[in-house]
């Protein structure tokens, strides 16, 4: 049984197209800060520091978390860097939630950024290796073809994508950090923009952020301020080329969905959990994650969509923060979820706080929709 | 009356220009001023006041009197309060290059001075922008020993370019030998009883080591496709399709571009055949399909 771990700091930086402000270092600085002053800490309270990223070349900066180190306070302190692709937000809270869990440690700082303004995300996802057997076309082209499948097997009207990129976008304009603030954006706006990798259109994507997250992690002994109480943690990958995969609906997404929730105790997540924090780049992702994380039954997610019930206002908000689609720091994406879970169920998260949250959900996915990450936190001790 | 006689003007160019330049007797506070700047200094004169005249003057123009007697060492760099964008420099200007004019507040001066920016464009010189003086190499005291002020550095580019020796593995050698042959291999797992393309040499499900080579044929169906409006430099042309490709026997897709098909055609199921490039010109390389296009038959029934 694993120890208890609470969240009691989260701090982000705001995020926008270019920090030119800043260095890496003073991005992730900034974030660390924040969350240390949130709890009410400082560096000096810290055990360990756990720091996420995506991969490498998209900053060109090889293993940044060695130059990482002085700005995060962790000389002498155990450091290290964890990356699953565009889930490693969400396995950076996951590994340091870990070391408290196993008593190793009793405070983790856990920081992930992107720093995508120092060159192209795109570019760097579709860097074409000599003697490739596979057309590999970046994540929009790869993305594509299973958001198509999924509306031929579930007959999803076309509009359904539209509807996330307008409620998420609307949620963005509650909260303070979010890149994309699109004030009156509307259906017919998301419509009149061009398709990029059809059936996905411009407004239907994730933008490119700078930007760091990052949070203190704390064993219940050393709990200060108000704790978001870790009720479970999963991750799980699966082979990109299995035979039979299903690239729609994952394998490896409904086992650590399922884990988190055994662990949490929940058995029906549409009415247990109050709020959900969801890994959506691309619009039509909201559907199909409804159903792999099963909030919805096969085939059904776009109607819960349609209903409204993942509006802020509706029965089961989904990123109320206006997520992804608001905000795409790439290596921080995931740990936003996280820290944005935890701001719900401490009652911190501002305009945009779901009323009377007590559970809620934080989710990453990554790679070709193959590397999970979840966690599930709650007001009251598990 | 005008006639076509008289309508001629006689014109002339007619130029003053004192033989060897006019001179200027500096006064004692702007010969302070020029002689730091010829050592690389700019200095402000402080009025009884207090405040820092940069660059100064010989008369308070607030109270009429001599300035103090106290040089004060400013900036070197400053601050942008406004600027001018001058798009076609002229002979006689500072840059022979688009700059800006602009209005600089040097650190620690109560007056701004107007010199001129090589900010690269107008976007890059907001108002709070800050400069620093570039001088140049020879001076000789005079206001264009500051040959002009540059903005801060903020970005550098970083000029990083590994390189690498790809050697392809002996699985993938083995795929593109047949690729060449214009057959596409595939390896079937003996346990799971699944047949990979390309052929790889172990199941990515079990784990079991792959041992049976399967040659596939080149025909296949769409199972789901993506048109793409961004340029690829492996496609023809824009938009181009994108498609997961299910050779017929094989039990798992490629993903490959599809031609020979308007994009809006394509469809989930289409049949498909590999279209491949002659044999002269073919390589140990995927190159050497140049992409699927239907075949014309039935659309296959998808689960």
């Amino acid at each position: 049984m694993a120890n208890r771990c609470a969240v009691i700091g989260v701090g982000q930086t705001h995020y926008t197209t270019k920090r030119g402000d800043v260095s890496i270092a003073g991005l992730v600085r900034e974030a660390a800060i924040r969350a240390l002053d949130d709890a009410g800490l400082t560096f000096k309270d810290i055990d360990a520091v756990v720091i996420g990223k995506a991969p490498d070349l998209f900053e060109g900066v090889m293993m940044p978390e060695a130059y990482l180190a002085d700005a995060l306070g962790a000389a002498g302190k155990p450091m290290m860097r964890v990356h699953t692709a565009g889930s490693v937000g969400g396995s950076t809270g996951l590994v340091g939630a870990s070391l408290v869990q196993g008593g190793v440690h009793d405070r983790v700082l856990v920081v992930a950024f992107e720093k995508q303004s120092e060159s192209n995300a795109t570019w760097a996802l579709s860097t074409h290796l000599p003697f490739n057997a596979s057309l590999v076309v970046g994540a929009g082209g790869y993305f594509a073809p299973h958001i198509r499948e999924y509306m031929r097997r579930t007959g999803a009207p076309a509009h359904i994508g539209t509807l996330v990129a307008v409620k998420d976008r609307l949620n963005a304009l509650k909260n303070p950090y979010a890149h994309l603030k699109i004030p009156g954006i509307d259906r017919r706006m998301v419509e009149s923009t061009p398709m990029l990798w059809e059936p996905i259109r411009y407004l239907e994507t994730c933008p490119s952020s700078d930007g760091a997250c990052a949070m203190v992690l704390s064993s219940e002994a050393k709990v200060t301020g108000t704790p978001a109480w870790v009720h479970g943690a999963a991750m799980r990958s699966e082979p990109i080329f299995r035979a039979g995969r299903d690239t729609v609906n994952p394998r490896a997404g409904k086992d650590c969905a399922a884990d988190v929730y055994r662990q949490a105790g929940v058995t029906d997540p549409r009415r247990q959990i109050d709020v959900a924090e969801v890994y959506v780049p691309f619009s039509w992702y909201e559907p199909m994650w409804l159903e792999n994380l099963g909030f919805a039954a096969d085939g059904e997610g776009w109607k819960l969509t349609e209903s409204g019930a993942t509006a802020l206002d509706g029965d089961i908000p989904w990123n109320a923060s206006g997520g992804v689609l608001s905000s795409n720091p790439i290596g921080a994406s995931g740990l936003i979820r996280f820290a944005e879970a935890a701001l719900q169920v401490r009652g911190m998260a501002g305009e945009h706080q779901v009323d009377g949250a007590r559970l809620a959900l934080g989710h990453a996915y990554g790679g070709g929709a193959q590397f999970f990450a979840m966690w599930i936190v709650g007001r009251e001790r598990p | 009356m005008e006639t076509s006689e008289t309508s001629e003007p006689l014109v002339a160019r007619h130029v003053l220009e004192f033989p060897g330049g006019y001179t200027r007797t500096t006064g004692p506070v702007i010969g302070r001023f020029l002689t730091e700047l010829r050592a690389g200094r700019i200095v402000g004169v402080r009025t009884a006041e207090g405040r820092v005249l940069v660059p100064p003057l010989e008369y308070d123009p607030a109270s009429g009197e001599p300035v103090a007697d106290g040089y004060v060492e400013v900036g070197p760099a400053g601050t942008v309060t406004a600027s001018a964008w001058v798009r076609e420099p002229r002979d006689g200007h500072p840059l022979d290059r688009p700059f800006a004019w602009a209005v600089i507040r040097l650190d620690g001066a109560d007056t701004s001075l107007v010199h001129a920016v090589d900010a690269g464009s107008p976007k890059a010189l907001a108002p709070g922008t800050r400069v620093w003086p570039v001088w140049r190499q020879q001076r000789q005291g005079h206001i264009t020993d500051i040959s002009h002020f540059a903005p801060e550095v903020t970005r550098i580019v970083s000029p990083i370019r590994p390189e690498y020796r790809i050697q392809a593995g002996g699985a993938l050698r083995t795929f593109l030998d047949g690729i060449r042959r214009g057959v596409f291999l595939g390896g079937r797992c003996a346990t799971c009883d699944k047949v990979y393309v390309p052929y790889r040499a172990s199941c990515p499900e079990c784990g079991s080591a792959i041992d049976q080579r399967v040659e596939l044929p080149d025909t296949g169906t769409i199972t789901t496709f993506a048109i793409n409006n961004l340029p690829d430099p492996r496609a023809p042309e824009v938009p181009f399709v994108s498609a997961y490709i299910l050779l017929d026997g094989a039990d798992v897709p490629m993903i490959a571009l599809v031609g020979g098909v308007p994009a809006h055609e394509v469809r989930q199921g289409m049949r498909v055949r590999a279209e491949w490039v002659p044999e002269s010109e073919r390589a140990l390389s995927m190159a050497n399909v140049r992409w699927f296009t239907p075949t014309g038959e039935e659309d296959a029934e998808l689960s």
